[in-house]
């Protein structure tokens, strides 16, 4: 009897709990799912159970290529993503050694300044960098989301690399540095290969957060080939009619897919640097 | 922090030029990642400040007005509404989003079959584009095709659909609920590492003790936890306060104005109405209260280091 009582413990503690949890963090992803194979016809049919599909279509995924700058704005997307990780990658490895492991003029300082910039909302600063963006001329250029992105995320990034670098035991470093070593060899052969996990983890981040940029996007590539994934589908693919239920939801769920898969291959990576950052700062 | 002095002297050794002596190699490489932030995140900081002191427009150079704009929103009912649902906003769904998380972190700290998939699938609402998730919220929410209303009339709990998002209050309650959504994984994930993190000898001398499973809780777990709920929970401040998306997706800032928080209604005034010295100086409005969160935030984690 005792292992069945365990058993309804269970049930109780755990299982009916996580039932919950998973029906509300997931139940917005199954609909929009069904919804996106359903034909909109199907939607109207209020004897069928909305909850399921009755009949299957890809139409809407169809119509997406078909009629819709969608692949353009993967395009756009995957081009400023992957810039702006390398570029905010790059600064976020120099910088985060420098913080780590030199002793320079002013660098607490600097630490306590990419720490706060962390902190700044693009709310804060989208209104007067529209006005920069403009004068230098990058409005619905990539050069407007590639140099602004990096802002947030080389922050975060560096400040996860930092930490990252600090684990490695100086005396590797130092007896490479006896051996005639330039500190940038030091970084480059033995410091960066040492460090795969947090440079994957720092990489996951910057691409995520790129990929899912919004306001900037919304504000500098507003012209419509242009446009990256979520903006182009929030602002070209709402109509005035009832019609478009169906490609606007294959739209949002092509634009996550690449999203979940990235995460759900690396989750370790992305749950270690989003712990490293929340608990180192 | 401390460096030993076997690197000082590595540092001295072989200083030859400026890329091996330690000061100016550090200054060398903060240098790319400096640029960008002062170029775009410095600059456009006080260029707001001026511009937030002027009547710019949009391709029109403004004139100098002191404090005109500021003082003109406190009589701006619309940006009174704006700074009350702000405040709702930030402070109603952080402490939801805490407790949710925290009771996600305590059921999947449980050993149990697919824990990795189980991880991975709760973790999606903050892992992907929010804009777009938001959509599936906007369907939900929508008058006619909402599931949720479809479920309570089918189960005769209401006659009409529900205009989620064409009622002020239902909007903000709604818009709230799909910000509680996003941000659970979030808080479940950063304290699930929090209770990994729990010595399990800890535990079970608890229990051997005689304590139950709510004490063991409260005096082992809550003590081992309560910082990293504190760090993400100012995080979740700052972000939900100065938050966009959500709300620009669902609501727009209607019906009527009344759901517009600070970001949503900045963008609102200037750029759409093209006040950009108003828009500016709602955006700023923002600063003050994110400066005491951030504040807040570095005072804790100096301490704890």
């Amino acid at each position: 009897m005792v292992g069945s009582e365990r058993l309804s413990n269970r049930l109780l503690n755990i299982y009916l709990p996580l039932v919950f949890y998973m029906v509300f963090l997931l139940f917005p992803f199954y609909w929009m799912t069904i919804v996106s194979f359903k034909p909109t016809n199907d939607l109207f049919e209020m004897e069928y159970n909305p909850f399921w599909i009755q009949r299957f279509t890809l139409e809407n995924y169809l119509y997406l290529f078909q009629h819709t700058a969608f692949p353009e704005w993967v395009k756009n997307t995957l081009i400023v993503s992957v810039v702006s990780t390398a570029l905010s990658l790059g600064c976020s490895i120099f910088a985060g050694y420098a913080l780590a492991r030199l002793r320079f003029p002013g660098s607490n300082f600097l630490g306590i300044g990419i720490f706060l910039a962390y902190l700044v909302p693009p709310t804060l600063l989208f209104l007067p960098l529209a006005q920069v963006i403009a004068r230098l001329g990058l409005y619905n250029t990539y050069w407007a989301l590639i140099l602004t992105y990096p802002t947030q995320l080389i922050p975060f990034a560096s400040w996860l690399l930092m930490g990252y670098f600090r684990t490695i035991p100086k005396e590797i470093e130092e007896s490479a540095m006896a051996d005639g070593c330039s500190r940038m060899a030091i970084l480059v052969r033995i410091v960066l290969p040492l460090s795969v996990p947090g440079l994957l983890s720092a990489g996951i981040f910057c691409f995520t957060l790129s990929w899912n940029e919004f306001l900037y996007a919304l504000i500098f590539m507003s012209s419509g080939p242009m446009k990256t994934i979520p903006v182009g589908v929030v602002s070209d693919m709402i109509k005035a009619d009832t019609l478009f239920w169906g490609s606007l939801m294959a739209s949002a769920v092509l634009g996550s897919v690449p999203i979940a898969f990235l995460y759900s291959f690396f989750v370790k990576h992305y749950v270690s640097g989003l712990t490293a950052g929340a608990v180192k700062g | 922090m401390g460096r030993s002095k076997a690197e000082l002297k590595g540092g001295a050794v072989t200083a030859k030029g400026l890329l091996e002596r330690e000061s100016s190699l550090g200054i060398l490489l903060m240098l790319p990642g400096a640029l960008l932030l002062m170029v775009f995140m410095a600059y456009p900081f006080f260029l707001g400040i001026w511009l937030s002191l002027t009547d710019s427009g949009i391709g029109r150079p403004g004139q100098y007005i002191g404090l005109r704009n500021f003082t003109d929103l406190l009589d701006d009912s619309i940006f009174l509404q704006t700074t009350r649902n702000t405040f709702i906003y930030a402070l109603v769904t952080v402490p939801f989003k805490a407790a949710l998380g925290l009771g996600l972190a305590l059921v999947l700290n449980n050993r149990m079959r697919f824990s990795n998939p189980v991880r991975a699938a709760v973790m999606m609402p903050w892992i992907v584009p929010t804009a777009l998730s938001t959509l599936g919220w906007f369907m939900i929410f929508d008058p006619v095709f909402s599931p949720l209303s479809w479920l309570l009339k089918h189960f005769g709990l209401i006659r009409q659909n529900i205009n989620f998002l064409g009622d002020p209050t239902l909007a903000i309650v709604s818009v709230m609920i799909a910000n509680i959504w996003r941000g659970t994984p979030f808080f479940g994930v950063i304290i699930l590492a929090g209770l990994q993190a729990v010595p399990g000898e800890l535990l079970e001398a608890a229990a051997i003790d005689g304590a139950g499973m709510w004490k063991r809780f409260l005096h082992v777990t809550v003590p081992h936890v309560k910082g990293v709920v504190l760090i993400a929970g100012l995080l979740s401040i700052i972000w939900t306060f100065a938050d966009f998306q959500l709300i620009y997706v669902l609501t727009k800032g209607g019906p009527a104005n009344q759901t517009h928080i600070f970001g949503t209604y900045a963008y609102q005034i200037g750029l759409a109405a093209t006040e950009i010295g108003m828009g500016a100086a709602i955006a700023l409005y923002m600063f003050p209260i994110l400066s005491v969160f951030a504040f807040l935030l570095l005072v804790y984690l100096r301490r704890e280091e």
